[in-house]
């Protein structure tokens, strides 16, 4: 009985036969509560199978299925003939997942051992293991050898949570001579992750992005569409078995108009000075070569550079890490007189009415000083001379709107359309200009300065690329760096061709005959160079000139323009060298051996061998030579595996194999033979490493440029 | 009733249950086909093995289906008494070896007297509520010594620590009292008790695993990869099966290693995997069947030792079907309590077994007159 008080008075004690009945109730009820849970248990497995069946097999599903991106091959960038810049090669790395592993002091000793990683990496995998979300890999070591990869491989089945990957990592062949051109990759920043939509893509391990230069510019065109690929894997990631794949879209090739050799060339030429080069073509206005010097190693960063490393570069006073191409602004000194000469002509003055030179120019009570007392000057001995008093003296007849005018028209203060995060434009100072900048009236004075390339007039080596281009052509060029339209630029409007012939063999005369850069001569038969030379102030010392008794920094600068051949005019180039004393001295013979790598190939490569026994070797050795010297200065270990420093220079550039660490990129070759078979324009081998080995040295290749080819 | 089919069939043969082994025969069968699956379509490591102990238990249960209820009476303190020094036995050993100890190795087998002392238990406190008089029933004299039975295993079982198997007793123990016609306010004061209790006893009784295990069960989507990832991946593996489920050996979730103790505690989730819905109504009609049969085992008996035993076992081959159930769904926490006659492993097959041949006993009692 089970609802004893409904009968009333409780009985004292329970009979047998009530026992029996409030047995079969009890029991009754005992059962009906079995049968509610089965119900309920029946409703439960309704619920999940039916109602929220769609959402639990879309959770099997991502469980039994693990969808992973194959990056894209990043497109190559390559010259104008095809021969790569930037390229890839197949790099070998482990990574660990931290949602898979399992005993982590285990794997990560075991790692440790069979990688030989230093304390250090242990450490900091130890410490983003613990800070990094479950899915994100960790990188262990990038870079492997295969021999490291292969045992890695082996051992997979006792290292869960070790994901060893075969990708591909930027490879540029000529180091350094193409840093600032070509910029660098890197692993990808929290705010491109972010700007990106967190694309996953970015956080794939060694995934790089372009971080500047022409790498970031054209990072959307170089990179591709990452691939798929699915696979069916085990709760303890093993995989059961490939899905199916959509193979990556290899980012498409970027070709530009530079001359591959050329540009290392001149980065090599400019040997151990702070300077920049840039060569154009003066018809079209490819730009050819465009190297800034000192440079960092775009491998490096590419691979992830070390702290001494980076503070090397930040520490030094020649400023590896700017592009001086194109945010070095100098003044033009006395490369701006034939933008004075130019203007002087257009306001119809006689080119050969004479200016008397006597040291000098007065203004008032003022006196504007020349380098020397020229005697009788007409427009072409000037510019040959490079005498100051001709151009005071024209600059104030013609006006600043006049010669501001000229420096417009040749391409000064201008901004161009070319593939790079950041360009300066300079300065060219007009009395409009200063009531802005300076709230004054413009001066005689300014106006003097001006004529000359002083005061307020800044300009970058490639404006002067420019300057030099639209002097030798006539035609309105503007630089142009991606390969496709070389047709010739339209002519200069206003500018009378006649006017620009004069001032042309003015600067023939410069090169050639009784004027300041004898050595820009290209000592060739049938071809002369034309150049103008220039000094900037760097600072007003009262000693004058910042030359020899000066600190470095001080030092004047050497600036040079300068166009070939004379008659009929192809390429244009303007060098500048920071603190380089003198435009005659220190510009104007790199300017002539990048001329004369266009006419005389075999020539300029010999000259530039001999230069470099004197620097200590090519850029490669003696940036390794600068990294120990400052390692040792800084009290750092040196790296396990540097070119030998103390052996003599004629052997170290025969000699940079078998002392350098085989994982550094090979040695670059230096010149590939015009008839080299260029490999085919951006597409991306899968042994990229070797691409460059297969490229014939040219004949006349200087010792320095070991032949990859024999390296394993 | 008593077949008479007078044909070839022998005597002794044509009286046993026909009806009830086949249920239990399909039920074991149904098991073996899972575990072959879970084994990814091999009779290795555990359908096999499975099969040869199911066997060998359903041999044993109709051999205890000849024995009598005097033998249950008489053997039913002894059993008890034997099993709880058992239990004592295990307790001393754990604490001589450091660490918890379920097992007792008597060299040809191992026993985990805590399972022996589920149908042990039913019977020593129908045996208790035989002899007591109606009249006492309403006495304090009906209590205590109840209360005695199922505290001491449940307190040595405890200890060890071993919660599923506690509730298993006290569960049972309870069932058997509230059957013998104890007042009802002694249960629902005690379900008040209880609610008081749980906050305090989750404070401060509970290990931290268990702990864990009951907030995983209340929230399992806070811990994924930890203590919720069984629960998430079993309701993974029957949500996803669907109506008619994925087709033998297909499931994923078990072949793959993401359901975890896809062949033991979670079989159940191996099952709907590839059978579906239908499958799992299946499974949970057979058991509902099997223990329907034994409550009209106890319902038709005339002795109060019977009627209690019968219910009581049947309750307790309930409580495993129904917390594992619960707990595979996603009801209750994740306290590791089998499957019976369905997940591989000996311990719960032997107590169900135990359970099924002392039903067949009575029944044959009920059905054959002596």
């Amino acid at each position: 009985m089970i609802w004893k008080r409904k009968h009333g008075a409780q009985p004292l004690s329970v009979s047998d036969s009530m026992r029996q009945t409030m047995f079969s109730r009890r029991s009754v009820l005992v059962n009906g509560a079995q049968l509610g849970v089965a119900g309920l248990l029946a409703a439960r497995m309704g619920w999940i199978a039916i109602a929220e069946n769609e959402r639990w097999e879309l959770l099997a599903e991502s469980n039994r299925v693990q969808l992973s991106l194959i990056p894209p091959r990043r497109g190559w960038i390559v010259d104008r003939e095809g021969r790569p810049i930037a390229m890839n090669r197949s790099d070998f790395r482990v990574d660990l997942i931290p949602d898979r592993v399992q005993e982590r002091d285990r794997v990560i000793n075991t790692l440790a051992e069979l990688l030989s990683l230093p304390e250090d990496e242990v450490l900091r995998i130890r410490t983003e293991l613990d800070n990094v979300p479950g899915a994100q890999p960790v990188q262990v070591k990038a870079g492997l050898e295969w021999e490291e990869f292969a045992a890695v491989n082996v051992r997979l089945d006792e290292l869960p949570g070790v994901s060893p990957l075969q990708g591909f990592s930027r490879y540029y062949p000529a180091a350094a001579a193409v840093g600032h051109l070509v910029g660098y990759v890197g692993a990808p920043s929290r705010e491109q992750y972010l700007e990106e939509d967190s694309n996953p893509l970015l956080l794939f391990p060694g995934f790089k992005v372009g971080k500047d230069g022409l790498e970031k510019t054209f990072e959307q065109r170089l990179r591709g569409e990452p691939g798929a690929r699915r696979a069916e894997v085990t709760a303890r990631g093993q995989l059961v078995r490939e899905l199916e794949t959509r193979p990556d879209k290899p980012g498409d090739p970027v070709r530009l108009t530079i001359d591959a050799g050329l540009q290392e060339f001149v980065g090599r030429r400019l040997g151990n000075e702070s300077g920049s080069a840039v060569v154009m073509n003066c018809q079209t206005g490819e730009v050819l070569a465009m190297a800034s010097m000192p440079c960092f190693d775009p491998n490096s960063f590419s691979d992830g550079i070390s702290h001494p490393e980076y503070n090397m570069l930040t520490e030094d006073e020649r400023v590896p890490l700017r592009n001086k191409t194109l945010l070095g602004m100098y003044p033009p000194g006395s490369t701006f007189k034939p933008v004075t000469a130019l203007a002087t002509l257009a306001a119809g003055v006689d080119p050969e009415e004479i200016v008397y030179c006597g040291g000098g120019y007065t203004l008032g009570n003022r006196r504007f000083g020349c380098l020397g007392v020229h005697g009788p000057m007409n427009l072409h001995r000037a510019i040959a001379r490079s005498c100051n008093t001709y151009f005071y003296s024209m600059g104030r007849r013609v006006g600043i709107r006049r010669i501001a005018w000229a420096a417009r028209k040749l391409g000064l203060g201008a901004e161009y359309d070319i593939p790079f995060p950041n360009q300066n434009y300079g300065t060219v100072p007009d009395d409009r200009w200063i009531q802005r900048r300076h709230d004054r009236e413009w001066t005689d004075s300014d106006t003097l300065n001006t004529s000359i390339g002083q005061g307020y007039l800044l300009v970058t080596p490639l404006q002067q690329a420019v300057l030099s281009a639209r002097i030798a052509s006539g035609r309105a060029v503007v630089p142009r760096m991606v390969a496709g339209d070389n047709r010739p630029a339209p002519p200069i409007e206003g500018v009378d061709p006649e006017h620009l012939a004069r001032i042309r063999a003015g600067m023939d005369e410069v090169v050639n005959g009784a004027g300041t850069a004898p050595r820009a001569r290209l000592g060739l038969d049938d071809v002369r160079l034309g150049g103008k030379t220039g000094t900037a102030q760097v600072v007003n010392l009262s000693a004058g000139r910042g030359g020899m008794g000066v600190p470095w920094r001080y030092r004047d600068h050497g600036l040079f323009v300068s166009f070939a051949p004379v008659d009929g005019p192809q390429y244009a180039c303007a060098v500048v060298v920071e603190h380089g004393m003198s435009g005659g001295r220190a510009a104007s013979p790199v300017a002539k051996d990048a001329m004369l790598y266009m006419f005389d190939r075999e020539r300029a490569l010999e000259n530039l061998a001999t230069l470099e026994d004197g620097w200590g070797g090519d850029i490669r050795q003696r940036m390794a030579r600068e990294e120990a010297a400052y390692r040792a200065a800084n009290g750092l270990e040196p790296l396990p595996s540097l070119p030998r420093v103390e052996v003599p220079e004629s052997d170290t550039s025969q000699d940079a194999g078998p002392g350098e660490d085989p994982t550094r990129p090979p040695p670059a070759v230096v010149a590939p033979a015009p008839d080299a078979p260029a490999p085919p324009a951006g597409t991306p081998a899968s042994t990229d490493g070797a691409a460059a080995a297969t490229t014939p040295s040219a004949p006349a290749s200087p010792p320095a440029a070991e032949p990859s080819g024999g390296e394993t | 009733m008593r077949n008479n089919y007078d044909s070839v069939v022998p005597q002794p043969i044509a009286d046993l249950p026909w009806r009830l082994i086949t249920l239990v025969l399909l039920i074991g069968g149904f098991g073996i086909t899972i575990l072959y699956s879970a084994a990814g379509g091999s009779a290795e490591p555990w359908a096999w093995s499975h099969a040869v102990r199911f066997c060998m238990f359903m041999a044993m249960a109709i051999f205890l289906s000849h024995l009598r209820q005097e033998h249950w009476q008489f053997f039913a303190y002894p059993v008890y008494v034997a099993t709880l020094l058992g239990l004592a036995g295990v307790e001393a050993l754990g604490q001589i070896n450091g660490g918890s100890q379920r097992w007792l190795n008597l060299g040809f087998m191992q026993i985990q007297p805590s399972e022996i002392m589920k149908p042990a238990l039913i019977l020593a406190l129908a045996k208790f509520y035989d002899g007591l008089p109606s009249g006492e029933l309403r006495k304090l004299v009906a209590i205590w010594p109840a209360l005695l039975l199922i505290g001491l295993p449940a307190a040595l079982v405890v200890i060890q620590p071993d919660l599923g198997t506690t509730l298993a007793l006290v569960a049972g123990g309870i069932v058997v009292m509230f059957l013998a016609g104890l007042p009802l306010r002694y249960f629902i004061g005690g379900l008040i008790a209880l609610a008081a209790f749980i906050p305090l006893a989750f404070t401060f009784l509970l290990e931290d695993y268990q702990r864990n295990r009951v907030l995983t069960f209340l929230n399992p989507e806070n811990d994924p990869l930890g203590t919720g990832y069984h629960i998430t991946q079993s309701k993974i593996a029957i949500g996803s099966g669907g109506f008619f489920g994925k087709g033998f050996l297909n499931g994923t979730q078990s072949h793959l290693a993401y359901l975890p103790e896809g062949h033991t505690d979670f079989v159940f989730a191996t099952m709907a995997e590839e059978f579906g819905m239908i499958g799992g109504l299946a499974l949970i009609a057979g058991f509902a069947l099997l223990i329907r049969w034994g409550i009209r085992v106890g319902q038709r008996s005339k002795t109060t030792f019977a009627r209690l035993t019968a219910v009581g076992l049947s309750f307790t081959i309930f409580f495993y079907v129904a917390v594992n159930l619960m707990m595979v769904m996603g009801f209750a926490p994740v306290v590791g309590i089998p499957l019976p006659l369905v997940s591989h492993g000996g311990s719960a097959m032997m107590t169900v077994m135990i359970c099924i041949g002392i039903l067949m006993s009575l029944d044959r009692e009920n059905r054959i007159p002596r």
